[in-house]
C-alpha cells in the first residue's frame, strides 16, 4: 500500500524537518510571549495578544502573502537579512519553516499561557523566601510546573506545522526537494491524471505521523503530570 | 531583634502595627482577619507596606521614607506557610535542599541529617509532596525553612490546616525545633492553647492594631 516514489519520500522527510525546526525555534518565543501575556501588564498588551492570534483567524493565503512582501528577497526585511546575515527565506525550506512556525504560534502560546496561569503563585513566593531570585525562580519553579502546557503547545504546533499548506505554498511555492511538503505533494498529485494512488500513500503516511505525534504527546503529558503530582 | 512599625491599607481594612520581637518565640495572636498573615508577608518581603520601617538585627529591610525595600530572596528569613507550599515537582529531599541550592552553599550532611532526625522525616526523603499526609507535609516545610539557615523563622499558622489529632502529633516536633534550633521565631496563631506551648512572648492583635504586648498571661484575657 505504501508505494512511495523517491520524490514522495523527500516530501515526507522535508515535512518532518520543517515541522520539527518550526516547533523548536518557535518554542522559546512561545514561552516568552505566553509568560508576558499571562503575568505582565503593559501598554499595548491587547494589541500584542491580537497580533499573536492573527494567523489563527487570517486566511492562510493572506499570511503567506504578508510573509512574501516582508521576507521576500526584494522585500525590506528579507533583503536586510540576506545582505547582513546571509539568511534567505524565499523559496527555501527555511521559509516554509518560518511560515509553519508563524501559523502554529498562536496555538502554542495559548496552551503554554493557560498552563502558566494555572500555577499557584504562592509556590513562587515560597521559593523567593528560600533565596530564589527571579531568574532561578522561573527556571526551577515556573518552568517545570509549566511543562505539561509546553508539551501540549509543542505538540499542537508540530501538528499544525505538519498540516500547513496555504501560507507555505503562497510564500515559498511548491518546489520538489526544497519546499514541497506532504500537503503540497498530495495537492500536486491530485492535480495530475492517475496521481490518486500515489496521493493515497502520502495520505496514509500523514495519518501515521499525526497519530504518532498525538500518542507521543499524550505519553509525555501523562509522565509530566505524574512527575508533578507524585505517582 | 526584629522591629516592625508599618501601615498598610488592604481594601477597606487598614493595618497599623508596631512591635518588637527579641530572641525566643514571639506569638502574633488574635482572631482571624486581624492582619496577622499580612504582617508576616511584609516581614518576609512578599507584601510591601505603605509606609513604616522593618529592621532585623540592625539591617533595614524596609524603610518607606528612604525607599529601601530588600527583595525577599535577599532577606534570609525562613517562612513556614499554613499550607506548607512544598514544591510538587521535587522530592522531599530536593525540597529540603532547595534553600541551600539557591544560596549556593556546599552540602552539609551533618546538619541535614540532624534536622531530618529532629523532625523524623527520614523515611519520606524519596517521596513527592503529593504523597504525604498533612502532618508530614508540615514537618517537611519546617525542615525546609530551617535548612536555609534563616536569621529569623516566620511560622504562619503552620498547624491551622490540621485536625486536632495531627496538631497534637506535630506540636512536640515544633517544641523540639524551638529548643534545638535557637533561631528567633514569629509564630502566628489564633489558638491560645497552641501559643501557650510554643511562645514566650505575645503580641495581641485586634482589628489591625496591637491591642497588648506581654507574656503568655495575655492569652487568658478576653477580647473586648
Amino acid at each position: 500500500m505504501l508505494d512511495l516514489s523517491p520524490q514522495d519520500w523527500t516530501a515526507v522527510l522535508l515535512s518532518l524537518r520543517i515541522a520539527v525546526v518550526a516547533t523548536i525555534v518557535a518554542l522559546p518565543f512561545g514561552i516568552a510571549v505566553a509568560y508576558l501575556l499571562a503575568r505582565k501588564s503593559f501598554w499595548g498588551k491587547s494589541l500584542v495578544d491580537a497580533v499573536v492570534h492573527l494567523p489563527l483567524v487570517l486566511p492562510p493565503v493572506v499570511t503567506g502573502y504578508l510573509l512574501l512582501i516582508t521576507f521576500g528577497r526584494k522585500a525590506p526585511v528579507g533583503a536586510f537579512l540576506a545582505d547582513h546575515f546571509g539568511i534567505v527565506f524565499s523559496f527555501r525550506w527555511t521559509g516554509a519553516a518560518l511560515a509553519c512556525g508563524i501559523m502554529a504560534f498562536p496555538l502554542m502560546v495559548r496552551a503554554i499561557r493557560l498552563s502558566i496561569e494555572a500555577i499557584d503563585r504562592k509556590l513562587e513566593d515560597a521559593a523567593a523566601t528560600l533565596g530564589a531570585n527571579r531568574f532561578w525562580n522561573f527556571l526551577t519553579i515556573t518552568l517545570p510546573l509549566t511543562l505539561p502546557g509546553i508539551i501540549a503547545g509543542a505538540m499542537l504546533a508540530f501538528a499544525r506545522a505538519l498540516g500547513e499548506f496555504g501560507a507555505t505554498i503562497t510564500f515559498v511555492s511548491n518546489i520538489p526537494g526544497e519546499t514541497q511538503t506532504i500537503s503540497a505533494a498530495i495537492y500536486t498529485l491530485t492535480q495530475v491524471p492517475g496521481g490518486d494512488a500515489a496521493a493515497l500513500s502520502l495520505v496514509v503516511v500523514a495519518v501515521i505521523i499525526s497519530l504518532a505525534a498525538l500518542v507521543a504527546s499524550e505519553w509525555f503529558a501523562r509522565r509530566a503530570a505524574i512527575r508533578l503530582h507524585g505517582g | 531583634m526584629l522591629t516592625v512599625e508599618v501601615d498598610k491599607k488592604l481594601g477597606e481594612f487598614s493595618l497599623n502595627v508596631s512591635f518588637v520581637s527579641e530572641s525566643g518565640v514571639t506569638a502574633l495572636f488574635g482572631p482571624s482577619g486581624t492582619g496577622k498573615t499580612s504582617i508576616i508577608s511584609m516581614v518576609a518581603g512578599l507584601l510591601k507596606p505603605d509606609r513604616g520601617q522593618i529592621v532585623l538585627d540592625e539591617e533595614v529591610l524596609f524603610d518607606g521614607a528612604k525607599g529601601i525595600d530588600v527583595r525577599p530572596w535577599k532577606r534570609h528569613i525562613g517562612t513556614v506557610f499554613q499550607e506548607g507550599r512544598l514544591f510538587p515537582h521535587l522530592s522531599v529531599k530536593h525540597n529540603l535542599d532547595y534553600g541551600r541550592w539557591m544560596s549556593g552553599c556546599a552540602a552539609d550532611p551533618k546538619t541535614f541529617a540532624h534536622v531530618v532526625e529532629l523532625l523524623d522525616i527520614g523515611h519520606l526523603l524519596d517521596r513527592r509532596p503529593g504523597k504525604l499526609s498533612g502532618g508530614e507535609r508540615q514537618r517537611v516545610a519546617f525542615g525546609r525553612a530551617l535548612l536555609m539557615r534563616p536569621r529569623l523563622l516566620l511560622l504562619d499558622e503552620p498547624l491551622a490546616s490540621l485536625d486536632a489529632a495531627r496538631k497534637a502529633e506535630i506540636l512536640p516536633y515544633l517544641e523540639r525545633l524551638r529548643d534545638d534550633a535557637r533561631v528567633p521565631m514569629i509564630y502566628v496563631s489564633h489558638d491560645a492553647a497552641e501559643v501557650k506551648r510554643i511562645a514566650n512572648r505575645v503580641v495581641r492583635l485586634d482589628a489591625g492594631r496591637v491591642a497588648a504586648t506581654g507574656g503568655v498571661e495575655l492569652l487568658d484575657a478576653p477580647f473586648q
